[in-house]
Protein backbone atom coordinates (compact mmCIF):
# COMPACT_ATOMS: atom_id res chain seq x y z
CA UNK A 1 0.00 0.00 0.00
CA UNK A 2 1.27 3.32 -0.82
CA UNK A 3 1.67 6.25 1.95
CA UNK A 4 -0.70 8.38 0.97
CA UNK A 5 -3.11 5.92 -0.45
CA UNK A 6 -6.61 7.84 0.16
CA UNK A 7 -5.24 10.78 0.78
CA UNK A 8 -6.58 14.13 0.03
CA UNK A 9 -4.44 16.93 -0.54
CA UNK A 10 -4.50 20.39 -1.78
CA UNK A 11 -1.27 22.50 -2.81
CA UNK A 12 -1.85 26.34 -3.60
CA UNK A 13 0.31 27.48 -6.20
CA UNK A 14 0.60 24.07 -7.84
CA UNK A 15 1.04 24.47 -11.42
CA UNK A 16 5.00 25.72 -11.98
CA UNK A 17 7.84 24.86 -9.61
CA UNK A 18 8.38 23.10 -6.50
CA UNK A 19 4.07 23.32 -6.20
CA UNK A 20 4.09 21.07 -9.49
CA UNK A 21 6.23 18.68 -8.44
CA UNK A 22 5.05 18.61 -5.16
CA UNK A 23 1.14 17.84 -6.23
CA UNK A 24 2.63 15.21 -9.04
CA UNK A 25 4.87 13.28 -5.64
CA UNK A 26 1.64 13.64 -3.48
CA UNK A 27 -0.01 11.87 -6.17
CA UNK A 28 2.68 8.93 -7.19
CA UNK A 29 2.07 8.45 -3.47
CA UNK A 30 -1.03 7.88 -3.59
CA UNK A 31 -3.20 11.17 -2.79
CA UNK A 32 -5.70 12.76 -4.91
CA UNK A 33 -5.18 16.20 -5.35
CA UNK A 34 -6.60 19.42 -6.09
CA UNK A 35 -4.14 21.59 -8.26
CA UNK A 36 -4.68 25.46 -7.37
CA UNK A 37 -3.28 27.65 -9.26
CA UNK A 38 -3.82 31.76 -9.13
CA UNK A 39 -2.86 32.83 -13.53
CA UNK A 40 -1.42 29.83 -15.09
CA UNK A 41 -4.76 27.54 -15.93
CA UNK A 42 -2.85 25.85 -19.09
CA UNK A 43 -0.10 24.78 -16.90
CA UNK A 44 -2.20 23.39 -13.62
CA UNK A 45 -4.55 21.61 -16.30
CA UNK A 46 -1.47 20.01 -17.46
CA UNK A 47 -0.69 18.88 -13.67
CA UNK A 48 -4.03 17.71 -13.36
CA UNK A 49 -3.93 15.54 -16.04
CA UNK A 50 -1.10 14.04 -15.35
CA UNK A 51 -2.30 12.93 -11.79
CA UNK A 52 -5.19 11.39 -13.41
CA UNK A 53 -2.97 9.73 -15.82
CA UNK A 54 -1.76 7.98 -12.63
CA UNK A 55 -5.26 6.64 -11.38
CA UNK A 56 -5.57 9.22 -9.25
CA UNK A 57 -8.42 12.03 -9.01
CA UNK A 58 -7.19 15.88 -9.48
CA UNK A 59 -8.88 18.56 -10.88
CA UNK A 60 -7.52 21.94 -10.91
CA UNK A 61 -9.04 25.31 -9.10
CA UNK A 62 -8.63 29.11 -9.77
CA UNK A 63 -8.00 31.04 -6.54
CA UNK A 64 -6.06 33.85 -5.43
CA UNK A 65 -5.19 33.07 -1.94
CA UNK A 66 -4.47 36.55 -0.95
CA UNK A 67 -8.93 36.48 -1.13
CA UNK A 68 -10.60 35.54 1.54
CA UNK A 69 -13.68 34.41 -0.38
CA UNK A 70 -11.83 32.79 -3.10
CA UNK A 71 -10.07 30.84 -0.51
CA UNK A 72 -13.22 29.74 1.55
CA UNK A 73 -14.56 28.66 -2.08
CA UNK A 74 -11.65 26.69 -2.77
CA UNK A 75 -11.77 24.92 0.63
CA UNK A 76 -15.65 24.15 -0.08
CA UNK A 77 -15.29 22.78 -3.71
CA UNK A 78 -12.07 20.38 -3.01
CA UNK A 79 -14.43 19.12 0.07
CA UNK A 80 -17.59 18.93 -2.81
CA UNK A 81 -15.13 17.02 -5.68
CA UNK A 82 -12.78 15.10 -3.28
CA UNK A 83 -14.61 14.48 -0.26
CA UNK A 84 -12.05 16.14 2.18
CA UNK A 85 -9.01 17.55 3.12
CA UNK A 86 -6.73 15.62 4.95
CA UNK A 87 -3.27 17.35 3.76
CA UNK A 88 -3.17 21.14 2.92
CA UNK A 89 0.34 22.37 1.22
CA UNK A 90 0.68 25.83 1.25
CA UNK A 91 2.92 26.54 -1.69
CA UNK A 92 1.63 29.88 -3.35
CA UNK A 93 4.32 32.48 -3.70
CA UNK A 94 5.12 35.56 -5.48
CA UNK A 95 8.62 37.57 -5.31
CA UNK A 96 8.86 41.09 -5.91
CA UNK A 97 12.53 42.39 -5.25
CA UNK A 98 14.10 45.48 -4.84
CA UNK A 99 16.52 47.11 -2.63
CA UNK A 100 14.51 47.98 0.51
CA UNK A 101 15.29 51.69 0.64
CA UNK A 102 13.56 51.71 -3.54
CA UNK A 103 10.59 49.09 -2.46
CA UNK A 104 7.32 50.35 -2.88
CA UNK A 105 4.44 49.77 -0.77
CA UNK A 106 3.08 47.80 -2.93
CA UNK A 107 5.91 45.93 -3.62
CA UNK A 108 5.73 44.88 0.38
CA UNK A 109 1.72 44.35 0.37
CA UNK A 110 1.59 42.06 -2.69
CA UNK A 111 4.41 39.72 -1.27
CA UNK A 112 3.17 40.06 2.09
CA UNK A 113 -0.51 39.28 0.91
CA UNK A 114 0.06 35.92 -0.88
CA UNK A 115 3.62 34.77 0.71
CA UNK A 116 1.66 35.26 4.57
CA UNK A 117 -1.65 36.16 4.65
CA UNK A 118 -2.00 33.49 2.03
CA UNK A 119 -1.21 30.91 4.41
CA UNK A 120 -3.02 32.33 7.28
CA UNK A 121 -6.52 32.80 5.23
CA UNK A 122 -5.77 28.94 3.51
CA UNK A 123 -4.80 27.58 7.01
CA UNK A 124 -7.82 29.23 8.80
CA UNK A 125 -10.15 27.77 6.07
CA UNK A 126 -9.53 24.09 6.24
CA UNK A 127 -8.85 23.64 10.03
CA UNK A 128 -12.60 23.57 10.45
CA UNK A 129 -12.81 20.44 8.54
CA UNK A 130 -9.60 19.04 9.93
CA UNK A 131 -10.86 19.69 13.37
CA UNK A 132 -13.79 17.77 12.50
CA UNK A 133 -12.28 14.69 11.33
CA UNK A 134 -9.48 15.02 14.35
CA UNK A 135 -6.59 14.66 11.47
CA UNK A 136 -4.72 16.72 8.96
CA UNK A 137 -1.18 17.53 7.94
CA UNK A 138 -0.87 21.11 6.78
CA UNK A 139 2.68 21.78 5.40
CA UNK A 140 3.82 25.59 5.08
CA UNK A 141 6.69 26.09 2.18
CA UNK A 142 8.99 28.88 3.80
CA UNK A 143 12.25 28.99 2.65
CA UNK A 144 15.92 29.21 3.46
CA UNK A 145 16.17 33.34 2.93
CA UNK A 146 13.39 33.65 5.76
CA UNK A 147 16.40 32.39 8.25
CA UNK A 148 19.30 34.20 6.90
CA UNK A 149 18.10 36.94 5.42
CA UNK A 150 19.05 37.98 1.21
CA UNK A 151 19.41 41.65 0.35
CA UNK A 152 16.61 42.82 -2.13
CA UNK A 153 14.19 40.74 -0.80
CA UNK A 154 12.85 42.39 2.73
CA UNK A 155 9.29 41.50 1.67
CA UNK A 156 9.97 38.27 0.74
CA UNK A 157 12.18 37.14 3.59
CA UNK A 158 10.13 39.03 5.94
CA UNK A 159 7.05 36.89 4.57
CA UNK A 160 8.98 33.72 4.43
CA UNK A 161 10.47 33.78 8.52
CA UNK A 162 6.30 35.26 8.91
CA UNK A 163 5.76 31.86 7.96
CA UNK A 164 7.76 29.61 10.35
CA UNK A 165 6.15 31.67 13.11
CA UNK A 166 2.68 31.35 12.07
CA UNK A 167 3.62 27.15 11.66
CA UNK A 168 4.39 27.03 15.42
CA UNK A 169 1.29 28.58 16.73
CA UNK A 170 -0.87 26.74 14.04
CA UNK A 171 1.03 23.73 15.68
CA UNK A 172 0.25 24.47 19.33
CA UNK A 173 -3.19 25.85 18.44
CA UNK A 174 -4.20 22.21 16.82
CA UNK A 175 -1.99 20.10 17.90
CA UNK A 176 -4.96 18.67 20.31
CA UNK A 177 -7.24 18.36 17.09
CA UNK A 178 -4.38 15.46 15.73
CA UNK A 179 -3.34 18.08 12.78
CA UNK A 180 0.52 18.46 12.97
CA UNK A 181 2.17 21.76 11.36
CA UNK A 182 5.57 21.82 9.67
CA UNK A 183 7.54 23.87 7.10
CA UNK A 184 9.57 23.44 4.66
CA UNK A 185 12.62 25.90 4.07
CA UNK A 186 13.86 25.08 0.39
CA UNK A 187 17.10 26.69 -0.38
CA UNK A 188 18.36 27.23 -3.55
CA UNK A 189 16.25 24.71 -6.22
CA UNK A 190 16.22 25.36 -9.65
CA UNK A 191 12.67 26.73 -10.89
CA UNK A 192 11.52 29.55 -13.29
CA UNK A 193 12.22 31.94 -9.95
CA UNK A 194 16.28 30.88 -9.61
CA UNK A 195 16.37 30.68 -13.71
CA UNK A 196 16.00 34.20 -13.83
CA UNK A 197 19.06 34.44 -12.22
CA UNK A 198 22.64 35.23 -13.65
CA UNK A 199 25.48 32.67 -14.61
CA UNK A 200 27.55 34.60 -12.10
CA UNK A 201 24.94 34.65 -9.89
CA UNK A 202 24.29 31.07 -9.61
CA UNK A 203 28.10 30.15 -9.47
CA UNK A 204 28.36 32.48 -6.85
CA UNK A 205 25.31 30.87 -4.62
CA UNK A 206 26.30 27.49 -5.61
CA UNK A 207 30.22 27.94 -3.48
CA UNK A 208 28.35 28.89 -0.77
CA UNK A 209 26.26 25.17 -0.71
CA UNK A 210 27.83 22.33 1.20
CA UNK A 211 27.02 19.73 -1.15
CA UNK A 212 27.68 22.35 -4.38
CA UNK A 213 24.68 22.05 -6.37
CA UNK A 214 21.23 23.38 -6.76
CA UNK A 215 18.30 21.04 -5.42
CA UNK A 216 15.23 20.25 -7.58
CA UNK A 217 11.89 20.39 -6.84
CA UNK A 218 11.91 16.45 -6.29
CA UNK A 219 14.19 17.16 -3.37
CA UNK A 220 11.56 19.37 -1.85
CA UNK A 221 8.41 17.42 -2.93
CA UNK A 222 10.29 14.09 -1.04
CA UNK A 223 10.07 15.59 2.23
CA UNK A 224 6.87 17.46 1.47
CA UNK A 225 5.62 13.38 1.11
CA UNK A 226 7.53 12.01 4.03
CA UNK A 227 5.80 15.16 6.01
CA UNK A 228 2.04 14.32 4.83
CA UNK A 229 2.72 10.85 5.70
CA UNK A 230 2.11 8.54 9.13
CA UNK A 231 6.39 8.43 9.41
CA UNK A 232 6.17 12.22 10.33
CA UNK A 233 3.31 11.63 12.75
CA UNK A 234 5.40 12.89 15.80
CA UNK A 235 6.55 15.86 14.35
CA UNK A 236 4.77 19.21 14.57
CA UNK A 237 6.17 23.03 14.68
CA UNK A 238 8.78 21.92 12.79
CA UNK A 239 11.51 23.96 9.99
CA UNK A 240 12.83 20.97 8.14
CA UNK A 241 16.12 22.78 5.65
CA UNK A 242 16.30 21.17 2.13
CA UNK A 243 19.23 22.85 1.30
CA UNK A 244 22.23 21.48 0.62
CA UNK A 245 23.44 22.24 3.74
CA UNK A 246 23.52 25.94 3.67
CA UNK A 247 21.58 26.29 7.04
CA UNK A 248 23.36 24.00 9.68
CA UNK B 1 -37.13 26.44 23.34
CA UNK B 2 -37.23 23.46 25.25
CA UNK B 3 -36.36 21.96 22.25
CA UNK B 4 -33.27 24.01 21.10
CA UNK B 5 -32.28 23.96 24.98
CA UNK B 6 -32.51 19.73 24.49
CA UNK B 7 -30.65 19.84 20.85
CA UNK B 8 -27.95 22.23 22.51
CA UNK B 9 -27.79 20.12 25.66
CA UNK B 10 -27.32 16.90 24.11
CA UNK B 11 -24.42 18.61 21.49
CA UNK B 12 -22.72 19.71 25.04
CA UNK B 13 -22.70 16.75 26.78
CA UNK B 14 -21.54 14.95 24.01
CA UNK B 15 -18.61 17.55 22.97
CA UNK B 16 -17.57 18.38 26.73
CA UNK B 17 -18.29 15.30 28.14
CA UNK B 18 -19.60 16.78 31.27
CA UNK B 19 -22.93 15.64 32.92
CA UNK B 20 -26.43 17.01 31.68
CA UNK B 21 -27.56 18.39 35.09
CA UNK B 22 -24.36 20.95 35.01
CA UNK B 23 -26.02 22.27 32.17
CA UNK B 24 -27.99 25.06 32.83
CA UNK B 25 -28.73 28.69 30.67
CA UNK B 26 -26.45 30.48 32.82
CA UNK B 27 -23.32 27.45 32.75
CA UNK B 28 -19.93 29.52 31.13
CA UNK B 29 -18.37 26.84 28.73
CA UNK B 30 -15.25 27.88 29.92
CA UNK B 31 -15.89 28.72 33.43
CA UNK B 32 -18.20 26.28 34.67
CA UNK B 33 -17.84 23.18 31.82
CA UNK B 34 -14.06 22.91 31.82
CA UNK B 35 -14.20 23.91 27.81
CA UNK B 36 -10.90 25.54 26.50
CA UNK B 37 -11.31 28.10 23.70
CA UNK B 38 -10.71 25.33 20.91
CA UNK B 39 -13.83 23.34 22.49
CA UNK B 40 -15.98 26.29 22.36
CA UNK B 41 -15.00 27.17 18.64
CA UNK B 42 -16.14 23.22 18.09
CA UNK B 43 -19.43 23.45 19.57
CA UNK B 44 -20.17 26.67 17.88
CA UNK B 45 -18.92 24.62 14.58
CA UNK B 46 -21.02 21.98 15.47
CA UNK B 47 -24.69 24.22 16.67
CA UNK B 48 -24.32 25.49 12.92
CA UNK B 49 -24.48 22.15 11.86
CA UNK B 50 -26.95 20.61 14.25
CA UNK B 51 -29.35 24.25 13.11
CA UNK B 52 -28.03 24.18 9.89
CA UNK B 53 -26.66 27.81 10.31
CA UNK B 54 -23.60 29.72 9.85
CA UNK B 55 -22.67 32.09 12.77
CA UNK B 56 -20.18 34.44 11.86
CA UNK B 57 -17.03 34.98 13.83
CA UNK B 58 -18.16 38.28 15.43
CA UNK B 59 -21.36 36.57 16.76
CA UNK B 60 -19.25 33.34 17.84
CA UNK B 61 -17.40 35.13 20.29
CA UNK B 62 -20.35 36.81 22.12
CA UNK B 63 -21.42 32.99 22.81
CA UNK B 64 -19.61 32.08 26.16
CA UNK B 65 -23.00 30.46 27.86
CA UNK B 66 -25.13 27.89 27.67
CA UNK B 67 -28.20 30.45 27.45
CA UNK B 68 -25.99 32.76 24.77
CA UNK B 69 -26.12 29.85 22.49
CA UNK B 70 -29.49 28.60 22.89
CA UNK B 71 -30.95 32.48 22.68
CA UNK B 72 -28.58 33.26 19.72
CA UNK B 73 -29.81 30.43 17.89
CA UNK B 74 -33.58 31.43 18.85
CA UNK B 75 -33.37 34.64 17.23
CA UNK B 76 -31.80 33.19 14.41
CA UNK B 77 -33.87 30.25 12.95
Amino acid sequence: MMKLEGKVALVTGASRGIGREIALQLARNGANVAVNYSGSQEKAEQVAKEIQEMGRKAFVIQANVADTDQVQGMIKQTIDELGKIDILVNNAGVTRDNLLIRMKDDEWDDVMSINLKGVFLTTKAVSRSMMKQRSGRIINISSIVGVTGNPGQANYVAAKAGVIGLTKTTAKELSSRGITVNAVAPGFIETDMTDKLTVEIQDEMKKQIPLARFGQPEDIANVVVFLASDDASYMTGQTLHVDGGMVM
Amino acid sequence: MAEVLERVTKIIVDRLGVDESEIKLEASFKEDLGADSLDVVELVMELEDEFDMVISDEDAEKIGSVGDAVTYIQNNM
